[in-house]
């Protein structure tokens, strides 16, 4: 799940920079020439330069080499398949239940304004997502690795029921099918 | 080391009192829109009655009410100081501060006499599909006002330009690109350097605003009239995108202007400097497709474009601007005020707001966070920290009697505000990211009992940013006079 690492990581960089701050404001109350801390800290800058584009450049090729638009295509012919349509203010699904540990490529579009299909877990966890846009068909791959009822929530505000746009979609181990 | 630029003259008495009029306007409005928020919050958390429909309006008003009141102080903080190095017009600022009121009055009618619900987004089509909630005439008073208030800034950046060109002689030399391609010729100060981006930046943001605008109020009338859904949302976010950031790069000029004023230090306009500011205005500009990220209709290399972008874009913050009042503040001899403690929280804010949000325009991650409270985390963290302190710093600056009074005695209770603000702050943010992490949607009325725990908390550190920033904003309003008096 990236939204643990997400967490982590960010109270890990803000922390950083707090404390870059802290420290700072807590020395400035004494007075220093600018021509003697200004040397310095351009070498600092310079460091902390290629430290930010290190440590980021290694992470933004990673994460790029496993985008999400082109799954739905690898999987094609092997893969099962739901067409999802958004309206105000409820889902309709071709159909409701899928299989564990193979691929579902949801058709996800919308018969009025924008939503957006976010697939949530049996402890509420989001597990992917895709807008649903009139005119449009997004196409998403996603493997269940658990069997379960997931939950589709609309992640695009559409309207004053936005809230209560929830669907069930049963996801049942393979040999039960 | 590049040479700036030093030609300051003084500000008309017009002009300041025009500033102060603003200031008090945008700062009236950012604590009532804070009031709004604390009260969404209250309502998710099961403390406040607030039926979904009024939620929703209060949704549209809190985040199109803050965007504009955030721009307005924003501009008037940039104007304030463009004035010691061009010739700007008072009387097209004042033209600026009556349209945005006239957008403000249009707002409010179509929201809460209308019923109009629509976000800030006004999302094609959905300001036409309201399903019976609002009719075409509320969706139109609320596209209108905004259309008038991007008009009235619209307005005042071609003064900007105008002047901005009347003493450069093109906003290329404005930007200061001779001196970075090596031009040993004085270079514009960081204000006029901003200036000039702001300018460029937002001047693109609102035409796509103001054209997608105008498609969606003929759709509402001519439903014939098709908007590819799309390109509306391209437009939407290109314009939505430019113009919040646009309030961080106008804002940002009250830290550039004053920290040297508090530590005896400029705040030179350095190759470093200038090259941040160069690489930003094109990254504000390419950089919106990360809002888009989760439209699998979108050509791939723009979501590329938006990620790469997006960890570009942090170079010039974390490395120019706020490294910059790190450096400008060490060992300066500061002695710390509430205004002083203001700018450099809010350089902390930025830098420190942009690392979720960095985090979030990675792709996969964005697959798992988008649209969740991660979102409103990361963009109150670089604007209620950042954007909002810096706003408040001036504001304290001006009402404390500026660069003629910088240690003048102040008060425990502001003092007391600052630490209630800036923790309060930190808390409700954290909350936010927090709660975007355990995928709580974002911009819903009522929450899932398992949530409602984390708006609890965070509706008590909302509570506290209230209370602190009513301090702030009653002490500005309690000292106009003295503010108006100020020399930039």
């Amino acid at each position: 799940m990236y939204q643990s690492l997400a967490l982590k990581l960010t109270i890990l960089f803000v922390a950083v920079v707090m404390a870059a701050f802290l420290y700072v404001a807590a020395r400035a109350g004494s007075r220093r020439d600018y021509a003697a801390v200004q040397p310095r800290a351009y070498r600092i800058r310079r460091y902390w330069f290629w430290l930010l584009v290190l440590v980021a450049t290694p992470v933004l090729l990673y994460t790029l080499s496993e985008l999400p638009y082109s799954a739905a295509a690898q999987h094609r012919g092997e893969a099962q398949k739901v067409k999802v349509t958004g309206h105000q203010w409820y889902w309709t699904l071709s159909t409701d239940r899928v299989s564990a540990g193979r691929p579902v490529v949801f058709d996800v579009t919308s018969a009025d304004v924008n939503h957006g299909m976010g697939i949530y877990d049996a402890q509420m966890r989001l597990v992917a997502q895709t807008q649903a846009m009139p005119g449009y068909v997004n196409r998403l791959a996603h493997t269940f690795q658990r069997p379960g009822d997931y939950r589709l929530l609309c992640l695009e505000y559409c309207g004053v029921a936005h809230h209560n746009m929830s669907a069930v979609l049963h996801v049942i181990a393979a040999k039960a099918r | 080391m590049v040479q700036t630029a030093q030609a300051i003259k003084s500000v008309p008495r017009a002009a300041r009192r025009a500033v102060v009029a603003y200031l008090a306007v945008a700062a009236s409005v950012v604590l009532l829109m804070m009031v709004f928020g604390l009260w969404m919050r209250l309502a998710q958390g099961n403390l406040a009655a607030l039926a979904p429909a009024r939620f929703y309006q209060l949704l549209t008003v809190h985040g199109t009410g803050m965007v504009g009141s955030i721009a307005l102080a924003s501009v008037a903080v940039q104007w304030f100081f463009l004035n010691k190095y061009i010739d700007l017009s008072a009387r097209v600022f004042l033209a600026n501060l009556g349209l945005f009121l006239i957008g403000v009055v249009a707002i409010l009618a179509s929201i809460f006499i209308g019923g109009f619900a629509g976000g800030w987004t006004f999302l094609y089509p959905l300001p036409a599909h309201s399903m019976g909630v609002w009719g075409p005439g509320a969706a139109a008073l609320f596209m209108g006002g905004l259309l008038v208030i991007g008009t009235g800034f619209l307005l005042l950046y071609l003064d900007i330009g105008r002047a901005l060109l009347a003493r450069y002689a093109s906003l290329w030399r404005a930007l200061g690109v001779p001196q970075l391609l090596g031009s040993a010729q004085a270079a514009p100060p960081p204000a006029v350097i901003a200036g000039t981006m702001v300018l460029i930046v937002n001047t693109l943001g609102i035409v796509a605003g103001a054209a997608i605008l105008v498609m969606s109020l003929v759709n509402l009338y001519d439903p014939a009239f098709r908007i590819d859904p799309l390109l509306a949302k391209n437009l939407i976010y290109f314009f939505g995108h430019v113009f919040i950031n646009a309030t961080i790069y106008m804002a940002i000029t009250a830290v550039y202007e004053i920290l040297p004023v508090y530590t005896g230090r400029p705040w030179k306009s350095s190759r470093v400097f200038i090259a941040g500011w160069v690489a930003s205005t094109v990254m504000v500009i390419i950089v919106y497709p990360h809002h888009l990220l989760m439209d699998f209709a979108m050509p791939q290399w723009a979501e590329v474009v938006g990620q790469v972008i997006s960890y570009t874009s942090g170079l010039p913050v974390l490395v120019v601007t706020s490294y910059g009042a790190l450096t400008i503040v060490h060992r300066s001899g500061i002695r710390w005020d509430v205004a002083s403690g203001l700018l450099f929280l809010s350089a902390f804010g930025w830098a420190a707001g942009v690392i979720p949000a960095i985090i979030d325009a990675t792709i996969v991650v964005n697959q798992q966070m988008h649209n969740t409270l991660w979102v409103p985390g990361h963009f109150h963290f670089y604007l209620l920290i950042g954007v909002v302190s810096m706003v408040f710093g001036f504001m304290l600056y001006l009402a404390r009697g500026g660069r003629e009074r910088p240690h003048a005695r102040e008060r425990a209770t502001d003092r007391l505000a600052f630490w209630a603000f800036a923790l309060g702050a930190l808390g409700f943010v954290a909350m936010f990211l927090y709660s975007g992490s355990h995928s709580v949607p974002r911009r819903y009325a009522s929450h899932l009992a398992q949530w409602v725990p984390y708006d609890r908390i965070a509706s008590a550190f909302a509570a506290v940013v209230v209370l602190a920033a009513a301090v702030f904003v009653l002490r500005f309003l309690a000292n106009l006079g003295r503010a108006a008096r100020v020399e930039a």
